[in-house]
């Protein structure tokens, strides 16, 4: 099955290529942090996560929304995503090594990795989130390979593999609560010290998951001529505006506990990101980009009208990956650091060694996702489920 | 040769148990074979928990704090002049008193405390977040309260610093050597990637000294075992009225302040 | 054989390959021991000789261990001696020469163990004074 991988058209190649030249690109910058040390990141000792942390956080997210798919399916019976389950799945695998690398680029002494598993300390929760990120890679890998490996032998799929959908579902949520987990039982860091981050992170998780994964069903559709079914994309986008809603009633709620009860501390790192604080606001324009992305997110998705129109679907979807992004994988992690411990504002941006870097990750995950698709993709043609090419 | 892989697949099978008791391997028989064994030293000095009382009112001239910076910073390999600012490294420096204790902070706060310097340095809390939330136990707290730093094995994934409300811990985000100057030849630099903080020289108290800063500040800094009802430091407790930095927090540091 | 052309080859290439460091060290000097500077007026080391030729690494590694974890700041070796754990005050007061000692077998054999970018050589502190 392995063998679909190695046999494409010549656009097929030329964008393996390009990823594989991203990669190489981005490990030269990795090299050169290898070797001088995070010194060539904008990181600091207010600041001590940065671009990494935020971007594999978010990846937790997009890890997680396989679930979406997964239990309509195994749940409900939801005939209608039978045939995108693989693709989400594969889409999770993917994610889960984005947010690995994220991980090992971020560490000062990578080398010294396994001394998480040498030394296992059950009171740090990085080390559940070792447990439970791999935990779920592994899950996702033998679930929807087995599953897609039975569609080629045109066999019905095994029992077992049920049973560890099952299983991935509970654990889908644990990634991201552990990951939530990781912020929220800080003491001293009051933008992260609530209750419902992890209810946060789920809700933004479950949005942005599923429609990056509309979207690349979508491009999916016009380069393979896979067709997802309209009603499967539709019932997705369903989920998607839920989620976003519930996302954006959560940050509202933390707004108001922060202003209503104007706890100084609670309320500094929303001034800093909305406004600017001691004549910093480095992020302030990002933050209402995000505002406005979020609302008009919104208008689109909410009305079954916009909704269901394929181009406007597309360009709301879009506007939430943005507005999610912004909110998680930039503002979250790096206004928790601000204000600093002294209450002094240091800021923090990242430097193009970190850009490049995050980008060789980015394009590792999107290598891994495109050898799985296609492998995907040419079991489903075998089948008869995509129409065989001229 | 059937016998030396026995014995090999039995140290394997005793390292794995091991590990899953969560015990420290080198509390069981290790690889070495025994033939020496390990003491304590006999001058050390011992405490449940050290504690530091740091009298404010006798730092009064910009010598006072860099007296007593330096005998820390000279001592401990601590790189000076470190290009970017942002990417420093501090055991014990000085900071404004409403920023070291920004919940002390009030519009009408006598002048003279509004610019005031204080020395900040790790509180060696007696429940310090850092130590939670370390994934590879190379921060932790020893059995006289210090909370020290293995450098050895720490991973550089930095959780200490966020977790840490004070502030208190450096990341060396570049290799350190070329910044420090005249090295001392009985403590070690550091490398680049790990995290280190100030670590109430457990090496000078093995030796029976007081830590450095201590001794450099004339009787500015009084340190002591803080849960001995008897000690000097017990003393000064008593007799003063001390605050300690954000107490709300639950940590309960052990450096206090007479301000 | 099918696609001869390319396996016979590619065979060729493999063994070549394989082969390599034998081609790559041919004519060059055969293996000399090295021989490390030894120290002059200190006639022991902490333990017999022998036995720290070929257990010195793990013996740092548990003194290390002993040291910075559980607080054993001393060793009593076989003989009941007493020494302080200290890669910088013991173990370099003998041997005061990274160079001339640490180095001389490290080098030869390609092994970099990362105690000095830590710890300060003797050759540091002379230099810089």
């Amino acid at each position: 099955m392995l063998d679909k991988a190695f046999y494409g058209d010549k656009k097929y190649w030329s964008w393996v290529i390009f990823l594989l030249i991203l990669i190489g690109i981005g490990s030269i910058a990795y090299i050169t942090q290898l070797k001088n040390g995070l010194m060539v990141t904008g990181m600091g000792r207010d600041v001590s996560w940065g671009f990494y942390i935020a971007q594999f956080t978010y990846f937790v997210g997009v890890a997680a929304s396989a679930v979406m798919v997964v239990i309509p399916l195994y749940l409900h019976n939801y005939k209608k995503y039978e045939q995108i389950v693989t693709f989400a799945e594969f889409m999770a695998v993917a994610s889960v090594i984005i947010c690995l690398c994220f991980i090992i680029v971020d560490l000062g002494q990578p080398q010294r990795l396994f001394n998480v598993l040498l030394h296992p300390t059950p009171n740090s929760i990085l080390f559940y989130d070792m447990i439970v990120l791999n935990g779920y890679l592994l899950l996702n890998i033998l679930i929807s390979w087995n599953n897609l490996h039975a569609d080629y032998r045109r066999v019905p799929h095994p029992k077992w593999t049920k049973v560890l959908a099952y299983i991935s579902i509970p654990w889908a949520v644990s990634i991201h609560t552990v990951t939530a987990f990781l912020y929220q039982g800080l003491p001293g860091r009051h933008f992260w010290l609530t209750a419902i981050m992890a209810a946060r992170f789920l809700a933004s998780a479950f949005c942005a998951g599923p429609a990056i994964l509309v979207l690349l069903l979508l491009i999916l559709k016009k380069v393979t001529k896979f067709d997802p079914g309209k009603e499967a994309i539709q019932t997705l986008a369903k989920t998607i505006t839920y989620a976003m809603c519930v996302n954006v009633f959560l940050f509202l709620t933390e707004v108001f506990t922060s202003f209503y009860s104007n706890i100084p501390g609670h309320k500094a790192t929303f001034i800093y990101l909305f406004k600017g604080l001691q004549g910093h606001g480095a992020l302030v324009g990002w933050m209402w980009v995000m505002v406005i992305t979020a609302i008009a997110c919104l208008v689109i998705l909410i009305p079954p009208k916009f909704r269901n129109n394929p181009e406007l679907l597309v360009v709301g979807l879009i506007l939430l990956i943005l507005a999610t992004w912004i909110d998680k994988g930039l503002g979250l992690v790096v206004g928790g650091f601000i204000p600093n411990p002294f209450e002094k504002v240091v800021e923090y941006s990242p430097t193009i060694y970190e850009l490049l870097i995050a980008m060789m990750v980015y394009s590792i995950g999107l290598l891994v996702l495109t050898i799985l698709w296609k492998i995907g993709v040419g079991v489903k043609r075998e089948l008869g489920i995509i129409p065989k090419q001229n | 040769m059937d016998n030396k892989r026995r014995k090999i697949l039995k140290i394997a099978a005793a390292t794995a148990a091991v590990s899953f008791t969560g015990l420290p391997i080198e509390t069981f028989a290790s690889y070495l074979p025994k033939i020496g064994k390990y003491v304590k030293s006999d001058k050390e000095k011992k405490a449940k928990q050290w504690g530091m009382v740091i009298d404010t009112r006798k730092f009064k001239t910009k010598e006072d704090f860099e007296k007593v910076i330096e005998a820390c910073h000279s001592i401990h390999n601590v790189p000076e002049d470190i290009p970017n600012k942002k990417q420093e490294i501090k055991w014990i420096w000085e900071e404004e008193f409403t920023h070291a204790f920004p919940d002390q902070e009030n519009p009408f706060l006598a002048e003279r405390y509004e610019h005031k310097d204080v020395i900040v340095l790790c509180n060696h809390c007696q429940h310090p977040p850092c130590v939670r939330v370390c994934p590879t136990k190379a921060t932790f707290k020893r059995e006289d309260g210090i909370v020290m730093m293995d450098f050895h094995r720490c991973i550089g994934c930095r959780y200490c610093m966020a977790a840490c409300p004070y502030g208190s811990r450096s990341f060396n985000f570049r290799d350190p050597a070329p910044f420090v100057k005249d090295k001392n030849p009985k403590f070690p630099t550091r490398m680049r990637g790990v995290v280190e903080k100030c670590l109430f020289c457990y090496e000078r108290l093995e030796e029976g000294k007081q830590p450095a800063c201590v001794e450099a500040s004339n009787g500015a800094i009084i340190f002591g075992d803080i849960l001995d009802p008897n000690s000097e430091i017990r003393k000064v407790l008593r007799e003063n009225y001390t605050i300690v930095r954000k107490p709300e927090l639950g940590t309960e540091p052990c450096v206090f302040y007479i301000i | 054989m099918y696609d001869k052309e390319k396996i016979i080859p590619g065979l060729i290439i493999f063994f070549f390959v394989l082969t390599f460091p034998f081609w790559y060290n041919l004519g060059q000097a055969a293996y000399k021991t090295p021989e490390p500077k030894l120290p002059v007026n200190v006639k022991k080391c902490i333990e017999d000789t022998k036995w720290m030729r070929a257990n010195h690494m793990e013996m740092l590694n548990e003194w290390r261990d002993m040291v910075v974890r559980h607080d054993m700041t001393h060793y009593v070796n076989s003989a009941g001696k007493n020494y302080e754990i200290s890669l910088q005050k013991t173990c370099m007061k003998c041997h005061t020469s990274k160079k001339e000692f640490c180095d001389k077998c490290h080098v030869k054999v390609s092994v970099s163990p990362y105690c000095w970018d830590c710890h300060v050589a003797p050759e540091e502190v002379t230099n810089g004074q």
